[in-house]
C-alpha cells in the first residue's frame, strides 16, 4: 500500500502550483483554472487521509467512515456550480471590457 | 383627635396659580391672569387661617404625610409637613402679606407686556416659600429653599432685557449657590451622625447631648455649616452683597421676596434648629457676631445710599442683622418677633416706595424727589407710619420687637446691645433722611410736558406727581394698620409664651431674667426710644431746616464719606480677591489649559490618529485581485505557520 505522504506530498504541490498560477497569472481564465487545481489538491489530500483512516478506524471498531469522500463530493459539486457561475461572469466581463488581463480590472478600488 | 387639615393644599393652590398662568397666561387677558392669580394666592392664605382656626395650641406640633419619597435602608425622607408656632407664624405672614403684595403688584404691573410670566413667578415663588416653612425634614426644606433661590433669580431678572438686571439676577443666584453649599454640606453631617433629616428624629437625637462648651464638635460644625446657607439666604456679612442689586427687580419683588420672606428663610431656618445651635454655644456666638455687625455695617451704608430702593435694601439687610444677633443670644422668639413685625413695615415701604416711583414715573434717585406729599397723601402717611415702625417709635410694631431684642441683647453681652443701639439710631437717621428727602422741600423731579410722554419707563407720561389706583392703596392700608398694631401681640411677653413649646423657655431669659431688674429693662426702652427720637431730629436739622449741611458735613469727612457712598468697596474687593482670581484661572487652566489641552486635545489627536493609519491601511484595497491574492496567500501562510510552531512547541 501506497503510504499517505506520498499522496500529501502531491496534494501540496497540486495546491502550491494552484496558488503559484493564481498569483502571477494575468490571464482571468488561467487564474480560474489555478483555482480548480487548488481545489482538486486538497480533494485529494481529502480521499488520501480518508483511506488512511479508513484502515485504522475499520481495523479497531469495525466501523467504516466516509466523510472524506463525501467532503470530495460536495467539493466538486460546489466547484462545478462556481465554474458555471465563473465562466458567466468572465464572459459577461469579457463583453464589457473587451480584456481578460486583471490588472486592468481594477474598479473595485476606491 | 387630630382631624386632617390637608396641609398641603396651601403650598399646592399657589402652584397651581403658576401652572395656570405659565400655560395658558398668554392667550388670556389681564383680567383673567389677574383672577388666577389672586384667587389661588388669596386661597392659600384663606386656607392657612382655616388651619389657625381649626387646630388648637394642644394639637400643635401637627405632622401631615403626604408621600413615599426617598426610601433607602433605613434612611427616610417623604413629603411630610409639620406645624408648629413657628411655621404657623411663618405661615401666616407668608401667605398674608405675600397675597397683599399680589393685589398690589395687579396695579402695578398692570401696564407690563410679560404680566402672565411676572404672576407665574410670583405664584411659583409663593410655593416654594410655603414648601420650605412647612417641610418637616431638612431635604424638602431645602427644596424649597432652592425654589425660592430660583424664583428669586427670576424674579431679579424679570427685565431681562436689562444687562444690570440680568446680571443682578445672576448674581443672587451665584452668591446664593455659595450659602447652599454650606447648608448641603450641613445637612450632608446630619444625615452622617443621625442617620436622619426629619425634623423630630434629629432633634430627639440632638436634646440629650451635653453643650459644646469645650471645643468645637460636630454640632458646633453643623451649627456653622447651616449658618453659611442662612448667611446667603438672608444676606448677611459676607454673603449680603446680592441683596442691594436684587433691587433691580420689580418693586412687588423686593417687597416680597426681598424684605419680607425670602431673605428671613434663614432666621428661619436657624430658629428650626435651635437645638443644634443651642448646644453649640461656639456656632451661636459666631452667629451673633455675624448679625451685630452686618446690622451695623449695613445701616451706615445706607445713610449715604440716594437710591430711594437701596436705602430699602440696605435697611433690610441691617434688619436681618437684627435677626440674627437675636438668634445669636438664644432669644429665638425674639428673632422671629422682628421678622413679623418686619414683615410688616419693610414689606410696606417698600410697597410705598414702589408707590412713590410709580407715581414719579420710574424715578428712583430720591434727589429728584421732594415735596411729594401733597401730591400722594396716602403713599406719604402709610409710609411714615412704616417709617416710625421701623426707627422703633412706640407703640408702633418695630419698637417691640427691636426693644425685645436689644434686652436680649443686653442680658448676654453689653457690647451687642450697643451696637444694637447704634444701629437703631442709624435706621431712625436714615429712614427719616429718606422720608424728608422724598416727601418734603419742593419737587426736584422733571415736570413731564404734555406732549413729552416718551422719557419714563414705567409708561405713561406724568405730569404732576400723582397717586396710585386703589389697587395699590388698599395692601398698604393693611400693612399700614398691621405695622401700627402688629407689635402688640408681643405686649408682655405673649409673643414669646406663644412660642415657648417651640423654643422652650429659653438659655438666656430663665437664667438671666430673674437677675435684672425692672429698672435696668425700663432704662434700656428709654434709651432705644430716645436714640429713635435723636434719629429723627438729627434727620429733620440735616434735611428740612438745615438742607445745606449734608453736603458740608460729607465734604469734612472726605474720604470716609466717598468709602462708605461706595459701599466700602465691598463689590470691588470681592471683585479684584476672588472673582477675577477665578475668571483667569478658568479661563487659563480650565478653559485653555484643561479644557483645550486635554480633553479637546484628546479627542483630536485620537480622530487624527485613527485616520492616519486608516490612510495607510487603505493602501491595501488597491483594487488589484492579485493583490488580494496575494494578502490572502500571505495570511493563509501566517496562519498555517503560527499552526506548524504551535505544533512544534508542544
Amino acid at each position: 500500500m501506497v503510504p499517505i505522504s506520498y499522496y500529501l506530498v502531491l496534494s501540496g504541490f497540486l495546491f502550491a502550483c494552484g496558488v503559484a498560477g493564481f498569483l502571477i497569472k494575468r490571464n482571468i481564465i488561467t487564474i480560474f483554472m489555478s483555482i480548480e487545481l487548488m481545489l482538486n489538491g486538497v480533494n485529494l489530500s481529502f480521499v488520501a487521509f480518508a483511506a488512511h483512516w479508513h484502515v485504522i478506524a475499520g481495523e479497531a471498531k469495525g466501523l467504516v467512515p466516509l466523510s472524506g469522500q463525501v467532503f470530495v463530493f460536495f467539493v466538486m459539486v460546489v466547484a462545478a456550480a462556481e465554474a458555471a457561475v465563473g465562466l458567466a461572469i468572465i464572459i459577461a466581463v469579457y463583453r464589457n471590457r473587451e480584456t481578460l488581463n486583471v490588472d486592468q480590472l481594477n474598479l473595485l478600488k476606491l | 383627635m387630630t382631624s386632617n387639615l390637608n396641609l398641603w393644599l396651601i403650598p399646592v393652590l399657589p402652584l397651581a396659580g403658576a401652572a395656570i398662568n405659565g400655560i395658558f397666561g398668554k392667550k388670556s387677558s389681564r383680567t383673567a391672569i389677574s383672577t388666577v392669580g389672586l384667587v389661588l394666592s388669596g386661597a392659600a392664605f384663606a386656607w392657612a387661617l382655616a388651619v389657625v382656626f381649626r387646630i388648637s395650641t394642644a394639637e400643635l406640633p401637627y405632622q401631615e404625610y403626604l408621600a413615599h419619597w426617598i426610601r433607602s435602608g433605613s434612611f427616610t425622607v417623604d413629603f411630610a409637613f409639620y406645624l408648629d408656632q413657628l411655621s404657623l407664624i411663618m405661615l401666616l405672614v407668608v401667605t398674608g402679606v405675600g397675597f397683599l403684595i399680589h393685589v398690589y403688584s395687579v396695579g402695578y404691573m398692570w401696564d407690563d407686556p410679560s404680566y402672565c410670566r411676572f404672576f407665574a413667578y410670583l405664584n411659583l415663588f409663593l410655593f416654594f416659600m410655603l414648601t420650605l416653612i412647612l417641610a418637616n425634614n431638612y431635604l424638602l426644606m431645602f427644596i424649597g429653599w432652592e425654589g425660592v433661590g430660583l424664583a428669586s433669580y427670576l424674579l431679579i431678572g424679570f427685565w431681562f432685557t436689562k444687562d444690570s438686571a440680568a446680571a443682578a439676577g445672576k448674581k443672587a443666584f451665584i452668591v446664593n449657590r455659595i450659602g447652599d453649599f454650606g447648608f448641603l454640606i450641613g445637612l450632608f453631617l446630619i444625615i452622617q451622625h443621625f442617620g436622619t433629616l426629619n425634623f423630630t428624629q434629629v432633634f430627639d437625637q440632638v436634646r440629650p447631648l451635653a453643650p459644646e462648651t469645650a471645643g468645637a464638635g460636630f454640632l458646633t460644625a453643623i451649627g456653622l455649616l447651616l449658618m453659611v446657607g442662612a448667611c446667603g439666604k438672608s444676606a448677611q456679612i459676607p454673603l449680603y452683597v446680592w441683596l442691594p442689586d436684587a433691587m433691580e427687580g420689580p418693586t412687588p419683588v423686593s417687597a416680597l421676596i426681598h424684605a419680607a420672606t425670602m431673605v428671613t428663610a434663614g432666621v428661619y431656618m436657624v430658629s428650626r434648629s435651635h437645638v443644634i445651635f443651642e448646644r453649640a454655644p461656639s456656632a451661636l456666638t459666631v452667629v451673633a457676631i455675624i448679625g451685630t455687625l452686618t446690622a451695623l455695617f449695613a445701616a451706615t451704608i445706607g445713610i449715604t445710599q440716594t437710591d430711594i430702593k437701596k436705602v430699602l435694601a440696605y435697611s433690610t439687610v441691617s434688619q436681618l442683622g437684627y435677626m440674627f444677633m437675636a438668634c445669636g443670644v438664644g432669644a429665638f422668639s425674639a428673632g422671629v418677633f422682628h421678622l413679623m413685625t418686619h414683615a410688616f413695615f419693610k414689606g410696606l415701604l417698600f410697597l410705598a416706595a414702589g408707590s412713590v416711583i410709580h407715581s414719579v414715573g420710574g424715578e428712583q434717585d430720591m434727589r429728584k424727589m421732594g415735596g411729594l406729599r401733597s401730591y400722594i397723601p396716602w403713599t406719604f402717611m402709610t409710609m411714615g407710619i412704616a417709617t416710625l415702625a421701623i426707627a422703633g417709635i412706640p407703640p408702633l410694631a418695630g419698637f417691640w420687637s427691636k426693644d425685645e431684642i436689644l434686652w436680649k441683647a443686653y442680658q448676654t453681652n453689653w457690647v451687642y446691645w450697643l451696637i444694637g443701639v447704634v444701629t437703631a439710631f442709624i435706621t431712625s437717621f436714615y429712614m427719616f433722611r429718606l422720608l424728608f428727602m422724598t416727601f418734603f422741600g419742593d419737587y426736584h423731579g422733571a415736570h413731564v410736558d404734555e406732549h413729552g410722554h416718551g422719557s419714563h419707563d414705567a409708561g405713561h407720561g406724568h405730569g404732576e406727581p400723582h397717586e396710585s389706583p386703589m389697587v395699590m392703596l388698599i395692601p398698604l392700608m393693611i400693612l399700614a394698620v398691621l405695622s401700627l398694631v402688629g407689635g402688640l401681640v408681643g405686649y408682655g411677653n405673649r409673643f414669646e409664651h406663644f412660642l415657648e413649646p417651640v423654643f422652650g423657655t429659653g438659655v438666656v431669659s430663665a437664667s438671666a431674667s430673674e437677675t435684672a431688674s425692672h429698672f435696668t429693662e425700663y432704662l434700656l426702652m428709654g434709651i432705644s426710644v430716645t436714640v429713635a427720637v435723636l434719629g429723627f431730629v438729627f434727620a429733620y436739622i440735616l434735611y428740612v431746616s438745615q438742607p445745606h449741611l449734608p453736603q458740608k458735613i460729607a465734604d469734612a469727612l472726605g474720604g470716609f464719606y466717598k468709602t462708605v457712598l461706595d459701599k466700602y468697596y465691598v463689590d470691588e474687593i470681592y471683585a479684584a480677591v476672588l472673582v477675577k482670581p477665578l475668571i483667569d484661572a478658568s479661563t487659563r487652566i480650565l478653559w485653555q489649559g484643561v479644557d483645550r489641552n486635554v480633553i479637546d486635545a484628546a479627542v483630536n489627536e485620537s480622530a487624527t490618529g485613527a485616520r492616519s493609519v486608516s490612510n495607510e491601511v487603505r493602501k491595501m484595497q488597491s483594487g488589484n485581485l492579485r493583490s488580494y491574492a496575494g494578502w490572502i496567500a500571505a495570511g493563509a501562510a501566517c496562519v498555517i505557520a503560527y499552526m506548524v510552531w504551535m505544533g512544534v512547541a508542544r
